[in-house]
């Protein structure tokens, strides 16, 4: 392997670790990355003169860690000593213990990361920077954010953590359940941001899906204990393992209703069914494990050949319990309508039309024009289907709306 | 904040595009203006009638010149706008990225300058 492609592949799989090492002694990411940055360039500049060494990853952190330590050293005041002094103690250490693992902390730059004093908004951003060194621009892209804006929001948030003295730790037991609630809504916020291009026709969001996982699959291994964690897992593997089925051979959109479970990829699938029952053995029921059984639900039509709506009905009433978000009472209202009819759908969809944040929300639109539709409301459904198709980012899901339409002047030409 | 939208898009594809392709572009931009106008974002917007039928004035220091054609020769040419309302930037991006427009051309964001 070349010089680059090592380095490359050393920074893929190392970058959020050593970040994590450097960041918990100093509490700064930004100079933890800055130094990472420098001692990478360091790496392509000596490592084709001098070989690569036989541990890149300690080699790296060596070299990030006097960078880090000059850099201490150039402005230091006497209040920002310690951290610099703990850096040169580590290095002492490690110089004694020759081939010491580096400990893997990314568990606690995540904490970090999605601590209640940071910004709900930027702890994706900041995940995805931090864990695994995405650039501005990049994740300013997949969150619709300017690549300014988006710099401007990490660079504050990563002056917070310093000056506010977040710290780089596992909560304990007590908290745990709560602040690991803020990381996996996080991890899972890289996950769907990603799936706003389910067919993977632009590789930086088919990315990001990926990386959601990756990042799900880091926190299961790291908590095995946590339910929760693993039914974000199990939830991102289910919704993954549809991903070529909601795209038919012409890349149109295809609803889960219309998927052919035989385009399901069945290993994955298999793969969150065994942590689903992991997480439920552990007997502590949460909105992710939920949501990982609405998946579960579906996933079943492979076997069964139908869906099991009152079950899933059942599901959403718990997570409407748990969360009281609107877009599970949508989801819900939906499912009732399978059971129930249309119009005890609608019954569940009224209450939620007073809800301004849903004037801008397509799913209430699409949903509740499919409902209007089979009540045999065409009017209302098409003037909902209009909207819907307006607040619409996904070419292909706006097609598709757009054909939901004109299928309805159809039927209404048609019955008369 | 006021921001205008600034659709481009190359327009000899789009006036040589399928007459179904076509018809779905209409149907979606006025689904997006509808939307616009019902959350309250609208302002004001248009199409705009093709280059060729555009017409470029200068004036320097008196010298008028007139020529057939647009401000500059480019990939994508200006085929529209809208002036919308948001409450800031991440509102306009969001309305940008839901445009019929984005989907094959590129949108640009503009504050409007207030004074």
């Amino acid at each position: 392997m070349d010089v680059a492609a090592t380095a490359e592949a050393v920074a893929r799989a190392s970058y959020g670790k050593l970040v994590a090492f450097l960041a918990a002694r100093t509490r700064d990411v930004a100079a933890a990355e800055d130094a990472l940055a420098e001692a990478f360039a360091a790496a392509l500049a000596e490592w084709p003169a001098k070989g690569i060494p036989r541990a890149p990853e300690a080699w790296l952190l060596t070299v990030a860690r006097r960078k880090l330590i000059d850099a201490a050293r150039r402005r230091q005041t006497g209040v920002e000593a310690e951290p610099t002094l703990v850096l040169i103690a580590d290095e002492l250490v490690d110089a004694a213990d020759g081939d010491a693992p580096i400990p893997d902390e990314r568990l606690r730059l995540m904490f970090a990361c999605a601590h209640p004093a940071i910004d709900a908004g930027v702890r994706a951003p900041l995940m995805l920077q931090a864990v695994l060194g995405f650039d501005a621009a990049a994740i300013g892209s997949a969150f619709l954010v300017a690549p300014a804006t988006m710099g401007q929001r990490l660079v504050r948030a990563k002056a917070r953590i310093r000056d506010a003295g977040i710290p780089f730790r596992v909560p304990e037991a007590h908290e745990l359940a709560e602040r690991l609630d803020a990381v996996l809504e996080a991890i899972y916020a890289v996950f769907t941001e990603g799936w706003a291009d389910p067919a993977g026709t632009q590789p930086s969001s088919r990315n990001l899906a990926e990386e959601g996982i990756w990042l799900g699959r880091l926190i299961a291994t790291l908590l095995p204990e946590a339910p929760e964690a693993l039914g974000l897992l199990a939830l991102m593997l289910h919704a993954d393992a549809r991903r070529h089925a909601r795209r038919s051979a012409a890349g149109e959109f295809v609803p889960l209703a219309a998927q052919d479970p035989a385009r399901w990829d069945r290993a994955l699938i298999d793969e969150a069914e065994a942590l689903l029952l992991r997480a439920s053995a552990m007997r502590a029921p949460g909105r992710f494990q939920l949501e990982a059984a609405v998946q579960s639900a579906h996933a079943a039509r492979r076997l069964t050949g139908k869906t099991d709506w009152s079950a899933i009905v059942q599901l959403y009433d718990a997570l409407l319990a748990i969360t009281g978000s609107v877009v599970v009472a949508i989801n819900r209202a939906v499912a009732i309508a399978e059971t129930r009819g249309a119009a005890a759908g609608l019954a569940e969809l009224e209450p939620l039309a007073d809800d301004a944040r849903l004037a801008q929300y397509q799913p209430y639109w699409a949903a509740r024009a499919a409902l209007l539709a089979r009540a045999g409301n065409a009017a209302a459904a098409a003037a909902a289907y209009q909207r819907a198709i307006g607040l619409e980012s996904d070419p292909a899901l706006r097609a598709f709306l757009q054909r939901e339409l004109l299928h309805l002047h159809d039927v209404r030409g048609s019955t008369r | 904040m006021q921001y205008l939208l600034l659709i481009y898009a190359n327009e000899k594809a789009m006036l040589s595009a399928p007459k179904e392709a076509a018809s779905q572009m209409m149907g979606a931009y006025a689904a997006y203006t509808e939307a616009m106008k019902n959350s309250g974002a609208w302002l004001a917007s248009n199409r705009l009638r093709p280059t060729s039928e555009a017409t470029t004035v200068r004036n320097p220091n008196g010298r008028k010149s007139v020529l057939n054609g647009p401000f500059a020769e480019t990939k994508e040419q200006l085929a529209g706008f809208y002036v919308i309302e948001a409450p800031d930037l991440d509102g306009a991006l969001s309305w940008a990225a839901r445009c019929p427009g984005a989907a094959h051309g590129s949108i640009e964001v503009r504050p409007v300058w207030t004074v």
